[in-house]
């Protein structure tokens, strides 16, 4: 990979998780869609997950809020950092292989 | 706007599924004869950001927030095929580890905000720039727009999925979920016209890149 590469992800992925990092500073109110179901007596239709991972945003286990949130923060732009540049890769190995078929 | 499970019927789900994997389905198969091998860092790279962002919820209103949905974000670093897989992304990692936007519903989250979000923000983008890209003020009213259109224009898609799903009147959610987002929008614009504007200064060349590469060139 070249240098100038390597920089880039390095510098975007350190903004994605200084953002991270920032989470717990967001408001706190219900978005968009939850204010409209709770003004229109829908929100009540809203099932329960059948399991809970880091629900809320918060990472289990810790009690402290502001930790917890900024844990599951960072796992979750970690994770979707790396699923995504795997998928990525993945399409761009697929099409190294059409071409030399 | 991610829809929890229970707020739309089997047929809109089943329908919002059918749609958004054919849509998902045909941006994969664009991307697999299109993608620079020098986009798929910054795939994952808007990805991360995107996501960390959707954590940030701004007030808007009325005790109600909002955040960045990305779709034009992602639409004009990368064009819409690869801005749909990182949106895909971003949702099916909320759905499946943050219980945000609920597992059945996700066809529909991704219908709305991956498919058509993305689709829109690049129909707005795309005309706007040819006309005023070479000012800068001309990409940055077109960056706007497309930015807060595609959030209207999600919010009104979740709105005709949940009108057809009975959970509120077509006369009341359509105008409710417009207005909320419409402020929304003002929010998505801003926040997609900063981190443009970084990556601009930063690193003009991503900017060029594109124009080069055919990737994202038709729709």
């Amino acid at each position: 990979m070249k240098a100038s590469s390597r920089r880039l992800w390095i510098a975007g992925l350190s903004i994605a998780l200084l953002v991270a990092l920032l989470s717990p500073l967001a408001s706190p109110h219900p978005d968009g869609l939850e204010r409209v179901a709770e003004d229109q007596g829908f929100l009540e239709r809203a099932a329960d997950a059948p399991y809970h991972l880091i629900a809320d945003y918060l990472f289990p286990g810790i009690s402290n809020e502001a930790a917890a949130t900024i844990l599951a923060g960072i796992v979750g732009t970690l994770l979707v950092f790396g699923i995504t540049w795997g998928l990525a890769a993945a399409l761009r190995r697929r099409q190294d292989a059409q071409k030399r078929a | 706007m991610h829809i929890p499970d229970g707020f739309l019927n089997p047929a809109t789900l089943a329908t919002a599924w059918a749609a958004s994997s054919g849509a998902v389905g045909y941006g994969v198969h664009r991307l697999r004869r299109e993608l620079d091998e020098r986009q798929v860092p910054l795939m994952g790279v808007t990805a991360a950001f995107i996501f960390a962002a959707q954590m940030m919820n701004f007030t808007v209103a009325g005790g109600t927030s909002g955040h960045l949905l990305g779709g034009a974000l992602a639409a004009i670093l990368l064009g819409p095929w690869a801005a749909m897989l990182v949106l895909t992304s971003v949702l099916t990692v909320q759905a499946l580890v943050f219980q945000d936007g609920g597992l059945l519903a996700l066809g529909a989250n991704i219908w709305n905000m991956a498919v058509i979000g993305v689709l829109v923000a690049w129909a707005v983008y795309r005309p706007l720039a040819r006309l005023w890209g070479q000012k800068t003020w001309g990409r940055a009213v077109a960056t706007f727009l497309s930015a807060w259109a595609s959030v209207v224009v999600a919010s009104l898609m979740a709105s005709v999925e949940l009108a057809v799903s009975g959970a509120s009147p077509w006369g009341v959610v359509l105008p409710a979920m417009g207005g909320v987002h419409a402020l929304i929008g003002i929010g998505e614009g801003v926040i997609t016209l900063a981190a443009l504007a970084l990556v601009r200064v930063a690193r003009p060349d991503l900017f060029l890149r594109r124009r080069t590469s055919h990737v994202g060139g038709g729709l």
